[in-house]
Parts: C-alpha cells; sequence; structure tokens
C-alpha cells in the first residue's frame, strides 16, 4: 500500500530536528554578534545540541532508507520533483556534515569539545592550525547555506499548502 | 484560510520575511552598534595599522614553554577542579608582550603576559591568559572599544593622536589610573620574575556545592628586578624572548599559584578595581616550566588561550571581561588560522645568527 504521510517516527525526528536546527542557526549566529556573557552561554549550548543534531540526523538517515516516504503528486512539473528531490539530499547531508564539521574544526583547533562541563568529546582531527581556519570557514558559509535551504524548504512546504492544497504539507504535518 | 491567491502569496512571503528577520535581529545585522568578537579584532587591526597575517591580532610577539604544574592539595578547600588534588599535570604556555606587531622591540612599558593550558585527566582542561598587571586597562566591551579606537593611528601622521586617548582618559579614571600605574610601577626585567594575574574574578565551586569568587595570580620564586626605564629602548630588539631562552637552559622557572579568595564587598564584575587589604591567600601548588622553545619549533602557538576554557569547579563570575576576551581572542584566532603561521621574530633572529 502506498503510504499517504511519513511514518510516526519520521514526523517526530522532522519537527525535533527542525526545532533544534532552527534554534541552532540561531545561536550561532548570536554567539558570534556578541561579547557580552551570552557569547560562552550560547557557546555552551552549541556543542551539545550539535552532537544531538548529529546522532538524530544518523537515526533520522536510518528511518529514510527502512520507510518508504509518500510519492509526490503525480502532477507536480518535473521541476519541482527535481528541486524537491534534490533540496532533500542537501538538507541530509548538511543536517549531517555541519555538527561533524564543527567537531572536526574544534579538534582541528586544539579545543577541548566540551558538551557539559567534565564532559569533553575525544577529537576527530589532529591539531592542524590551518585546517581548523579553512573548516571554521566552511562552517560559516555552510551554516548560511543551510538557512537559505531552510528558507526555500519552508517556502516550498508553504508553497504545497496554501497554493497547491496537495496533501504534501500533511503528508508531513498532518 | 486567505482564499485569493495573492493574498496566500502574501501569506507565505509574509512568513519568510519574519524568519529572516529573526535571524538578522538575532545576528545582530540590524544593531550595528553591537560589539561582536569579529569587531573588536577589526578595531584592533586599525590601531596596529596594518594585518600581520598569521599573528595574534594581540599579544603578537611571543614564546613558547612547557612544564608542569605540582598541585599540593590546598586547592581542593575552594575547587573541585582536576587541577587541585595532590599530582603532576602537564602545562604548555606561551609567553608574550603586549601589541599587535610581532617583530616589536621588547623595550617597551607593555605588558607581559602568559597564556596556560593545562591539560586535566579526562580531556578537561584549564586556559587561563595572564597578564603582569594585578587589574585591567577598562572594565567593559564598549570601553575596550572606544579606548581602541582612540588609538587608531592618525592616517596623516600614521601615529595615534596622544590627544584622543588622554580625553578617553579624562573621562575614565580608571583607565588614567592604569596608565599612571604603567608609567610609574617597576616593569619585572624579565618574563621569569614577574608576577601574573587572573586579572579577572571567577568563581571556584567545591564538590559539595559552595561558590567563592576568587582571582589567583602566579608568584615567581625568581626574586623580583626591574627594568631600568631609561635604558628600556637601548636593549636588543627580542632581549626579554633570548633572556628566558637563556634562563631555562640553566633550570626550570617556577611559580606559585596564589588564591585570592574575595571578601565581602569585593567587586567582582570589575577588572580595573583591586582587592585591597588582608586577604585569604591559598598557595595551590608550583608551576614548573623547564623547556623553552621559539613558536615556531614549541607547541604553543596554535592554541588559543581563551580564559573561558574552564575545568568543572571553576566559573565565569559577573565580570564582564572574560566573554569579551573569548569572543575577540576566538575572532583572532579563526583570522590567523586561515593565513596560516607565518615565522616568528625570535626563529628569524636565530635563522640568522643574531643570537647565541
Amino acid at each position: 500500500m502506498t503510504p499517504t504521510r511519513f511514518a510516526l517516527p519520521a514526523r517526530i525526528l522532522h519537527w525535533t530536528m527542525a526545532a533544534l536546527i532552527l534554534a541552532m542557526l540561531l545561536i550561532g549566529a548570536g554567539m558570534i554578534s556578541t561579547t557580552t556573557a551570552r557569547y560562552p552561554a550560547l557557546l555552551a549550548w552549541h556543542r551539545p545540541i550539535g552532537i544531538a543534531i548529529l546522532i538524530l540526523a544518523l537515526i533520522r538517515l536510518g528511518v529514510r532508507l527502512t520507510h518508504r516516504p509518500p510519492p509526490l503528486p503525480a502532477d507536480l512539473p518535473a521541476l519541482q520533483v527535481a528541486a524537491a528531490k534534490g533540496s532533500h539530499y542537501l538538507l541530509y547531508a548538511l543536517m549531517i556534515a555541519m555538527p561533524l564539521i564543527g567537531w572536526a574544526m574544534q579538534s582541528a583547533g586544539g579545543y577541548p569539545v566540551i558538551l557539559w562541563k567534565g564532559a569533553v568529546l575525544f577529537p576527530i582531527l589532529p591539531h592542524a592550525v590551518q585546517l581548523y581556519g579553512w573548516l571554521r570557514f566552511a562552517h560559516g558559509l555552510l551554516a548560511y547555506a543551510f538557512f537559505l535551504l531552510i528558507l526555500a524548504h519552508l517556502g516550498a512546504a508553504l508553497f504545497h499548502a496554501l497554493i497547491r492544497r496537495d496533501g504534501v504539507f500533511g503528508s508531513m504535518a498532518g | 484560510m486567505p482564499s485569493s491567491i495573492p493574498l496566500r502569496f502574501g501569506l507565505i512571503a509574509g512568513v519568510l520575511a519574519a524568519v529572516v528577520a529573526i535571524f538578522a535581529w538575532v545576528g545582530g545585522f540590524l544593531t550595528p552598534a553591537r560589539i561582536s568578537g569579529g569587531g573588536i579584532a577589526n578595531v584592533m587591526q586599525a590601531a596596529n595599522g596594518k594585518v600581520y597575517p598569521g599573528f595574534r591580532r594581540a599579544h603578537a610577539k611571543g614564546l613558547c614553554v612547557s612544564g608542569s604544574f605540582e598541585a599540593n592539595g590546598a586547592g581542593t578547600s575552594v575547587s573541585r577542579a582536576a587541577l587541585f588534588p595532590s599530582g603532576i599535570v602537564p602545562v604548555i604556555g606561551r609567553f608574550s608582550t603586549g601589541g599587535g606587531d610581532p617583530m616589536s622591540a621588547d623595550g617597551r612599558p607593555v605588558f607581559h603576559a602568559l597564556g596556560l593550558r593545562f591539560a586535566l585527566p579526562h580531556g578537561e582542561e584549564w586556559r587561563m591568559a595572564i597578564d603582569h598587571t594585578p587589574v585591567f586597562i577598562v572594565s567593559n566591551a564598549a570601553d575596550f572599544m572606544a579606548l581602541q579606537q582612540a588609538s587608531v593611528p592618525d592616517p596623516a601622521t600614521h601615529k595615534p593622536d596622544p590627544a584622543r586617548v588622554k580625553a578617553f582618559a579624562a573621562t575614565h579614571p580608571e583607565t588614567a589610573a592604569f596608565l599612571a600605574y604603567m608609567k610609574t610601577a617597576p616593569l619585572p626585567s624579565s618574563f621569569a620574575n614577574g608576577t601574573y594575574y587572573s586579572i579577572n574574578a571567577f568563581r571556584f565551586v567545591t564538590a559539595d556545592g559552595q561558590s567563592r569568587a576568587v582571582r589567583w595570580q602566579f608568584e615567581p620564586e625568581a626574586p623580583f628586578a626591574a627594568l631600568d626605564p631609561a635604558t628600556l629602548d637601548k636593549q636588543p630588539r627580542d632581549f626579554l624572548f633570548d633572556d628566558l631562552l637563556a634562563r631555562i637552559r640553566q633550570g626550570p622557572l617556577k611559580w606559585h599559584m596564589v588564591v585570592i579568595v574575595a571578601n565581602p564587598g569585593d567587586r567582582t564584575d570589575n577588572a580595573t578595581v583591586r582587592w585591597t587589604g588582608p586577604h585569604r591567600r591559598i598557595d595551590v601548588g608550583t608551576l614548573v616550566l623547564d623547556r623553552a622553545a621559539t613558536e615556531a619549533q614549541g607547541d604553543c602557538r596554535d592554541y588559543n588561550y581563551d580564559p573561558t576554557i574552564l575545568p568543572k569547579g571553576v566559573e565565569l563570575s559577573d565580570d564582564p571581561l572574560p566573554a569579551l576576551r573569548s569572543a575577540a581572542y576566538s575572532a583572532s584566532f579563526r583570522r590567523r588560522a586561515i593565513e596560516g603561521p607565518h615565522p616568528d621574530a625570535v626563529t628569524t633572529a636565530q635563522a640568522k645568527g643574531d643570537v647565541q
């Protein structure tokens, strides 16, 4: 039977991660904008939430591979189908890559990857300062790309909900 | 739900615009006066007169040291930090002089500073950035920014206009007091005989949750000797760094870490204010530095001595400066990292055979 909605685990993961990823983008943008006490406070949240997103993203990838999603509407133009599929590949790639790059860059920068006071994650790269520089640059750049992609995703979801009214929005929100 | 298609498109556009607006507001794009770490790095670059690629935007000239911290156990009475139980912890550090020019001469009345990285069990770290002055020149980010702006060289003369710094000091008595202190207080004749102060107040927390405001200082075993201000500018360019290399070859250099516990009424939120009068002092152990190497040869340059990297048992206080320092150091670190390390003054001088 063809499903009309995403499986329950997929929906729970989607909405949990939506909240976490939006929070992360705001925490990241907020922390580099300030030198007040908010800076260390936001930085302290950024690391554990990032690792949580990495774990959830890997679980979600497993759920995605084992649960068939509902098909896109048959009358969706080919270009929109391609945009939908392509953007979802990119969203998955960024959900996994962003925390990994963050973890890798902190390792290369010689920083302790502190999840919370007393709990330090092992490094995944050797200490290499120029590599840190490039990874840190990539982390910032990809964060903007991620934000734009999420805007497009949100815009497309609302387009399905309000303009096409084709059940795509409900397959995740319903 | 609106029935007309244009209205529904308008609703979508409104939702997206609201998300962008929230992001822009949180990210400070709508509040240009907000001070970021990058903004501090920018003003320091301007005050330096140019960018020295690959070097720290402040305390650009440095030397690597390493050794250990031998804790005597006394610190456990005030903090559960893994540094304090009796035992030995490996340390790397970096001595530096204030200023953004990595090739500057040492004979200037500037901050002597020490960055330390204590490698504690289970991957925990304690990093410090400590200075030879007991207090700082300003107490908050806005004042730091304003003072740096006042120090930016005049485009015509390529020199800072002393009147602008004077004008700042005139409205900031704590800065005036600091400048007077730097002018009159004897400068240590060596990195080895200076006392290095935490500058900022932190909080120590014991295993049973008692929290106390503290500052700390590293007091040298080497007896203090002062530089003669009259001969300061006649000293060789790298004399402080060469002196440290020579001294460490003779034997390890030692400092006692002394924790100063705040009295009721001591200011914890203002690093320009000294804690005067009798205080509870706890000697918690000895910093032993037994190796030194230039930045290119040692292992200290590529760490960021961010004073907010603290182990369990040590917390930030209401002093606003550590957050400012952390954000600014981080901006400096990411810039110099991507530029890549460049040869430091002492390595270059050694390669030329300028020193023994």
